[in-house]
């Protein structure tokens, strides 16, 4: 199916929580809202038309100038041989979702991820710690704005200081 | 070695001083010589061989440097080991860590009094010959299981235990293996069990009747599996346990343990030649009747090269196979070999009641079946050389 | 009687052990941590836990131009370095529209498939080396140390290539390295059936594998496990069959899927098998490819200061170790806005923790072998 069929049988389902389908790029999408993700990713993974089995990739994306932390879902299906990728807009200040763990396992460890290093939290999911960072670290590194702790366990994470301890 | 001393205070050589005395004095120098000229050099040069013959099987060269083809490589080994710093966990039973490898190595060492190497070369003839060694190579799971507990670390315990299950396992099939020969032999005494068998291989226990040659195998996978040799290394499974029960050990400590694994290929495979193989029999050449000295060397020589045979066989099946897991290694032993072992010992027994013509043609074509296996082997072996000769070395640049 | 045995049943005091996988581990492929809960031999549960290598390579990607980033891609899955540059340098060219020369595409189809040999190599090496046979690990590395010449003869490194630029390959395929490559393969194929009489027939080996952590079709879709393991679980998927790239609908191969002729279908032996049989495809490849390859420049004009239109794409390759995706959005200025970089292992280890209940330690060193997990991809 073309992403404007699959947007259009999305419209029809949900009409409101998507929007704002851009089909002229190289990689159509479409804009989901968040409090229907759950519903949306169950129905693309249950239509017979779509059958979306597998969520390829999970991830999200910072916009500081727009205030927003942009989810963004790509999903594929090796039945029917589509894709769709779609996105959600996340206040920056305060980012929750639900989780889609229940719809697809994997999303387990990619929205592990997502809140390890963008700080999006996902409401439901059962394990939601750390998973590439150490547990005690503050932060989250791949916002635009981070800036790095001073010392991490009595290292200090400049350069300055520990080229200092070397050459004394 | 008892009648040597006898012989020698018949002379007149040690006067005055009582019997018990001489052969007390007599045992330990030559279970010294034994100890320190034979068995130390012979598991260093056992460890060089394992390394050059696994690095030739996985086209490598392996140690080649230190002396002649590397061949003193273990007496560097041995020096380094001795000269690092002795490393015991701070939360580790002290005592037990350092008593495990003295008692491993003991279990190994005490073996060798009853290790037949000639005629009359044999330390000690005890009448309880084999039982005894038996027994002795036991006492390694005493020390493995403390080594194991001793470490303080969930991996060498996890070692130890296995291993403890795995050594008082596998000691049942190789017992009755053992005993099947007893039977056959009708004495315990290692020079008893090997003069009951004659030089020719056709009059080897081996090919005496079907149920020996089956005793063979068993008895030499059941004591690969006592030495921790792979297929069944899985207490000190490199990749699976870091190290098994030897992980916290660093320095001598850590070869003693390896030392008494090499030393103990030998030992199986001695006492492989003893009870199967004919042991130390040369056949009775003119030459031998005038001088004792060189029917004692060709003795030597023949029960050496023997023993070696199966050590190399040893390794030769460390390089190729990969490892049983646990409960496979259990469940071969429990439900196949004990069986078996017992099948064999009973069939055995069975055997000793037909009359002796049939007795001979049974061994008869036991020996041809051994030829004939013999043969297809090196057949095979050429077949594979053959097939991999071409561009095995693929030197792009050169 | 009853009472005996019951009185038994509870009188006996066992405790659950939690020992650490790792992460210094002769066979956790690279740093990779599992605390294991287990009674006895038995797993109670084995909990990945992961992070050891993280390098930040997604957030390097943000501070470092695009033809600067190429040499990044190699380290986020060092052992299939040329994919990684690939899928990077595809979708650079997809966001700005560059053409790749034809004689490009084909040398990248030779190098990547290369790659692939001592790849696949390494893991059914190790793998064997976990499982106690040393020897064809041995075997299985003086081959790739071949590769490794061949590939030091096309493009100077041994393992972090650096080769495929955007627009092409970095350097041109010469026809003496063509002779050599093809000399190679002639005496490599004979050698992986070597490696089969040794190793995978073997029925030891086999006795291991058969039947161990075997991976239903649904698992492995709902974990989105790809590559090898989904092929091994009977589905027959390969991205350079089923969302082609490059020339490769040019190139006739098969895809070898796992169908349970020892053992089970999905178990670790058919992930195993899928391995060895993508090493005989990969030849096939190459030789086609030598056979095809076109004259022409190997690198199409590019700028230096490369700026592509702002936009985003997601572009996948067939790496060894799976679908490896890049999802790259480009502001219109000269570094990337955001690198994104999906990888097989990553996936691969969130299965880990729900097959590894309720088997042998021994198993769960079989199940990470199988998957071929690999450190860098997991941590990037």
């Amino acid at each position: 199916m073309e992403p404007a069929e699959i947007f259009s049988r999305l419209e029809k389902q949900f009409s409101g929580k998507v929007s704002d389908f851009k089909g002229d790029v190289p990689e159509p999408y479409f804009l989901a809202e968040s409090e229907a993700i759950v519903e949306i990713c169950r129905f693309l993974r249950d239509d017979a038309d779509l059958k979306f089995e597998v969520l390829s990739d999970q991830t999200a994306v910072d916009w500081p100038k727009e205030e927003k932390i942009q989810l963004v879902y790509h999903l594929y299906s090796y039945t029917c041989r589509h894709q769709t990728v779609f996105k959600v807009n996340l206040p920056r200040d305060n980012p929750k979702i639900g989780t889609v763990e229940d719809i697809w396992k994997v999303a387990n460890w990619f929205e592990r991820e997502i809140f390890d290093l963008f700080g999006v939290i996902f409401e439901g999911h059962s394990d939601l710690r750390r998973i590439l960072l150490p547990e005690d670290w503050e932060g989250f590194p791949l916002r635009k704005d981070y800036i790095e702790q001073e010392e991490y366990d009595g290292i200090s994470t400049q350069r300055a200081p520990l080229v200092e301890k070397l050459l004394r | 070695m008892q009648a040597y001393l006898d012989q020698l205070m018949r002379d007149g050589a040690f006067a005055g001083m009582p019997k018990e005395v001489v052969y007390t004095l007599g045992m330990l120098l030559a279970a010294f010589i034994v100890l320190s000229v034979f068995v130390a050099p012979l598991a260093g040069v056992t460890s060089w061989l394992e390394r050059r013959v696994w690095a030739r099987m996985q086209s490598r060269v392996g140690p080649n440097r230190v002396g002649p083809q590397g061949i003193l490589q273990w007496l560097a080994d041995g020096i380094k080991n001795l000269l690092k710093e002795d490393i015991i966990p701070a939360a580790a039973d002290s005592k037990l860590f350092s008593l495990a490898p003295y008692i491993v190595f003991m279990g190994f060492l005490c073996s060798f009094v009853v290790i037949p190497f000639g005629g009359q070369l044999i330390v000690a003839d005890l009448n309880i010959g084999i039982l005894y060694l038996l027994a002795v190579t036991s006492l390694v799971v005493v020390g493995i299981l403390m080594a194991g507990w001793a470490s303080n670390n969930k991996w060498s315990l996890l070692g130890g235990m296995r291993s403890a299950a795995q050594i008082v396992s596998y000691e049942i099939p190789a017992g009755l293996s053992v005993l099947m020969i007893v039977f056959l032999a009708g004495t315990l005494t290692m020079q008893g069990i090997i003069q009951g068998q004659g030089w020719a291989p056709w009059d080897w226990y081996l090919f005496h009747n079907p149920f020996t040659f089956a005793g063979f195998f068993l008895y030499f996978t059941a004591a690969l599996a006592e030495g921790n040799r792979t297929p069944f290394d899985i207490p000190e499974a490199e990749s699976e346990l870091v190290a098994g029960y030897v992980t916290e050990y660093s320095g001598m400590r850590f070869l003693f343990f390896f030392f008494a694994e090499w030393g103990n290929l030998y030992v199986i495979g001695a006492v492989a030649t003893t009870l199967f193989l004919g042991g130390w029999q040369v056949p009775p050449l003119g030459i031998f009747e005038n001088s004792p000295l060189l029917l004692a060397l060709a003795q030597f020589t023949t029960f050496f090269l023997k023993a070696y045979l199966w050590v190399f066989v040893a390794m030769w099946i460390r390089a190729t196979l990969p490892r049983v897991r646990v409960d496979q290694l259990m469940s071969m032993c429990w439900k196949y070999m004990v069986p078996l072992s017992f099948i064999c010992l009973l069939g055995t027994v069975a055997f000793m009641f037909v009359p002796a013509d049939l007795q001979r043609i049974v061994s008869a074509a036991m020996f041809g079946l051994g030829v004939a296996i013999t043969v297809i082997f090196f057949l095979r072996v050429s077949f594979q050389i053959r097939q991999a000769k071409p561009e095995l070395y693929f030197k792009p640049h050169i | 009687m009853n009472d005996i045995v019951q009185e038994q049943d509870t009188g006996f005091y066992t405790e659950d052990m939690t020992i650490s996988v790792g992460p210094q581990h002769p066979s956790t492929h690279g740093v990779l941590r599992f605390v294991v809960k287990t009674d006895g031999e038995v797993i109670g549960e084995a909990i990945p836990d992961v992070g050891y290598l993280h390098r930040s390579i997604e957030k390097i990607g943000e501070k470092v131009t695009w033809h600067g980033y190429v040499p990044y891609t190699d380290r986020a899955d060092y052992l299939a370095a040329m994919f990684a540059n690939q899928v990077f340098c595809m979708a650079a060219e997809k966001l700005s529209g560059t053409p790749v020369t034809r004689r490009g595409e084909f040398c990248r189809v030779i190098a990547c498939e290369l790659n692939r040999l001592a790849s696949h190599l390494i893991s059914v090496g190790t793998f064997g080396q976990d499982i106690g046979a040393m020897t064809p690990f041995v075997h299985a590395l003086r081959e790739r140390e071949t590769i490794n010449n061949l590939m030091e003869e096309i493009c100077g490194a041994r393992l972090t290539y650096n080769y495929i630029r955007i627009g092409g390959v970095g350097y041109d395929i010469l026809p003496e390295t063509c002779a050599r490559i093809a000399a190679f393969l002639d005496h490599f194929e004979p050698i992986v059936e070597e490696f089969n009489r040794l190793l995978s027939e073997n029925k030891i080996f086999i006795e291991r594998l058969a039947g161990v952590s075997v991976i239903s079709k649904e698992d492995a879709l709902q974990y989105n496990l790809v590559g090898p393991n989904l092929r091994g679980s009977g589905l027959k998927w390969d991205i350079r069959r089923d969302i082609p790239y490059s020339v490769y609908p040019e190139l006739e191969f098969e895809i070898p899927v796992g169908t349970g002729h020892i053992g089970t279908v999905g178990d670790s032996f058919d992930r195993y098998w899928v391995r060895i049989r993508e090493l005989q495809e990969s030849c096939k490849i190459i030789r086609q490819c030598l056979k095809m390859l076109p004259a022409g420049p190997a690198i199409s004009k590019v700028p230096r200061k490369f700026k592509p239109p702002a936009g985003e794409c997601y572009v996948r390759v067939e790496a060894p170790r799976g679908d490896m995706g890049f999802y790259v959005i480009s502001d219109g200025s000269e570094y990337p806005y955001r690198v994104r970089i999906r990888t097989g292992s990553y996936t691969a280890m969130s299965i880990i923790d729900k097959l590894s209940k309720g088997i042998m330690l021994a198993d769960l060193i079989v199940l990470i072998g199988s998957l071929d997990v690999d450190a860098p991809e997991i941590d990037r």
